[in-house]
C-alpha cells in the first residue's frame, strides 16, 4: 500500500505521474485528505525547499516538483467531497513590480510560501503600482511582496509603496521586497518592512511579519 | 569581437558599496584590470542609486576615463541618466539600452540622435519578453531601420536577442541561437550581442554552462559579448572559437593571444 512518506519522496523526485498515482490509490485506501496535503504532498514540498536553500536542488528540479505538487493537489481537491481546510498562516499578494518581467524567483518564493502554509495570490510580472493595492484591499492581504531583477525597474517598489499609502492602506499591510539587486538598505530607504535574500529567507520573514 | 566588460554594474553588491563610498581606486582598478584582460569597452551602471543615478554618472564616468582608453557603455534605461553619462563622456560612447519598447525607444532616441553612439538594442517590445525567434526578428526589422534613420550605421548597432534561463525552458538557448543566425543572415553588418550569464539561471556550476553556450554563440555568429573579461577561461574559449569558426585568419590573434599568456588550459 502507497504511504504518505512514498508521496512525499514522489513531490520530491518531481514525479508527476507517481505523484498522481500515490494520491489516488491514498485517497482510494480511505486516508484522511488532510493527511495526504499536509504529510504527504507539503511534507515533500517543505523538503524540496530546504534542499534547494542547500543548494543541493536546482530551478529545473523544484520547478518540476512543484508541477507535481499542484497536481497532487488538484487531486485531493477534486475527488474529495468536503472541503479540506487548510489553514492558512497569512495572505500575501506577490508580484513583480511595474517594467520587469522576470518571474522565477518570485515564482519560487510564491511556492515556498504556499508550502509553508500562507495564502498566495500571485499578481504576476510587470504589476502596476494600483493593481497592487487593489489586490492587497481585494484579498485583504497581511502582506505584499514585491519582486525586481532589475536595477532599473527596483525603483517602481517605492511608487508601489507610495501608492499604498496614497489608498490609505500602508499601515494595514507590512510589504516586503527581494530581488538580485535588493539589499537591506534599499529596503531601509524605500520604507519596506522586510527584505529577504532568498525564498527560504522570505518564509522565515513573512512568518515573522504575520506573525 | 567585441567584449563589451560587465563588472561595473551596481547589482553586484561590491559595486554599490565601492559606488557609495566613491571608491575612485577600487573602480579604476577594475576598469584597468577588464581592459588589459581584453575588454575593448567597460559597461558602466550605477541604477541602483535612482534619483542620484545622474549625479553618480557623470562622477563614475569621469574617473572611468581618466583610468582607461576605451569607450564606456552607459548601462541605464534612465533618460536622465543616460543623457548626462554621454553628455561627459570624451568620444564616443555605446548606450546600453535602447528597445522597441514604445516609451524607452521615444525617450531614447533623441539622445541617440544627438550623441550618435554605438547602440545595444534589445529585441523586446510592448508585448513583452520575447518567446520565439519570430518574435526577436520581427522587433529587429522595427529597430533597425529605425536606427539607420535616426543617423546610426549598421556597423555600430548591436543587437541583443535576450537570453533566457535554459534551466526554465529547455529551448532557451537554442532560439538565441537561431535568433543570431537569422539576424546575420538578414543584417551581416549589424553586430548581435549578449550577456551570456542569465543563461545559467538556477544551475549549479553556472560558468560552466556560460562558457559552452560562449562557444555555441560564436559559431552561431554572435560577435560581441558582454562578459567578466576576468574569465581566463571564458575569454580563451572566445580566441579557440573565433579561430575554429574561421573568423581568426591563420589562427593569428589566437597564436597571439597565447603569447602573451591569454589562453589558460586549466
Amino acid at each position: 500500500m502507497a504511504t504518505l512518506e512514498e508521496l512525499a519522496q514522489a513531490v520530491v523526485d518531481g514525479d508527476e505521474t507517481q505523484v498522481v498515482e500515490l494520491t489516488k490509490s491514498l485517497l482510494g485506501s480511505g486516508v484522511n485528505p488532510q493527511d495526504i496535503i499536509n504529510k504527504g504532498l507539503m511534507a515533500g514540498i517543505e523538503k524540496v525547499g530546504e534542499l534547494f536553500q542547500k543548494n543541493e536542488m536546482f530551478v529545473p528540479e523544484v520547478l518540476m516538483s512543484a508541477e507535481a505538487l499542484k497536481a497532487g493537489m488538484e487531486l485531493v481537491l477534486k475527488e474529495t467531497q468536503q472541503g479540506v481546510e487548510v489553514t492558512s498562516k497569512g495572505t500575501v499578494v506577490m508580484g513583480t513590480v511595474e517594467g520587469d518581467l522576470h518571474d522565477i524567483g518570485k515564482n519560487l518564493v510564491c511556492m515556498m510560501l504556499e508550502s509553508n502554509g500562507f495564502k498566495v495570490y500571485d499578481l504576476g510580472v510587470d504589476v502596476k503600482p494600483e493593481k497592487f493595492v487593489e489586490a492587497a484591499k481585494q484579498y485583504n492581504a497581511d502582506i505584499v511582496g514585491m519582486s525586481a531583477l532589475l536595477t532599473t525597474t527596483m525603483v517602481n517598489m517605492k511608487s508601489t509603496i507610495d501608492a499604498l499609502a496614497a489608498a490609505g492602506m500602508r499601515d494595514k499591510v507590512k510589504v516586503i521586497v527581494g530581488g538580485a539587486p535588493i539589499t537591506q538598505k534599499f529596503a531601509d530607504e524605500i520604507g519596506a518592512d522586510g527584505y529577504a535574500p532568498d525564498a527560504a529567507g522570505a518564509v522565515d520573514l513573512c512568518r515573522r511579519l504575520a506573525g | 569581437m567585441v567584449i563589451v566588460g560587465e563588472l561595473i554594474n551596481s547589482s553586484r553588491k561590491p559595486i554599490a558599496q565601492a559606488l557609495e563610498a566613491r571608491d575612485e581606486a577600487y573602480l579604476k582598478d577594475l576598469a584597468k584590470r577588464q581592459v588589459e584582460a581584453g575588454a575593448h569597452i567597460i559597461d558602466v551602471n550605477c541604477a541602483i542609486f535612482m534619483e542620484k543615478e545622474p549625479e553618480v554618472m557623470e562622477w563614475l564616468v569621469g574617473i572611468i576615463q581618466e583610468a582607461v582608453d576605451v569607450p564606456l557603455c552607459i548601462d541605464t534605461p534612465n533618460v536622465a541618466a543616460m543623457e548626462v553619462g554621454l553628455s561627459c563622456h570624451k568620444g564616443r560612447a555605446m548606450i546600453n539600452s535602447i528597445s522597441g519598447e514604445t516609451k524607452r525607444w521615444e525617450e531614447m532616441l533623441p539622445l541617440v540622435k544627438k550623441y550618435k553612439p554605438m547602440v545595444v538594442a534589445l529585441c523586446m517590445d510592448d508585448s513583452g519578453m520575447p518567446n520565439s525567434v519570430e518574435d526577436r526578428l520581427r522587433v529587429a526589422d522595427k529597430i533597425v531601420p529605425g536606427l539607420v534613420e535616426a543617423g546610426i550605421p549598421e556597423e555600430d548597432i548591436y543587437l541583443d536577442p535576450l537570453i533566457k534561463p535554459v534551466g526554465v525552458s529547455s529551448s532557451a538557448a537554442i532560439e538565441v541561437l537561431e535568433t543570431t543566425r537569422a539576424l546575420k543572415e538578414k543584417y551581416p553588418k549589424v553586430h548581435v550581442i549578449s550577456g551570456l550569464s542569465n543563461v545559467s539561471h538556477g544551475l549549479p556550476v553556472r560558468r560552466v554552462l556560460n562558457r559552452a553556450f560562449a562557444v555555441m554563440c560564436v559559431e552561431a555568429g554572435m560577435d560581441s559579448f558582454i562578459a567578466d573579461p576576468l574569465d581566463r577561461h571564458l575569454m580563451s574559449l572566445f580566441f579557440a572559437a573565433e579561430a575554429l569558426v574561421g573568423r581568426d585568419k591563420n589562427c593569428l590573434k589566437y597564436i597571439k593571444a597565447s603569447r602573451a599568456g591569454k589562453i589558460v588550459a586549466e
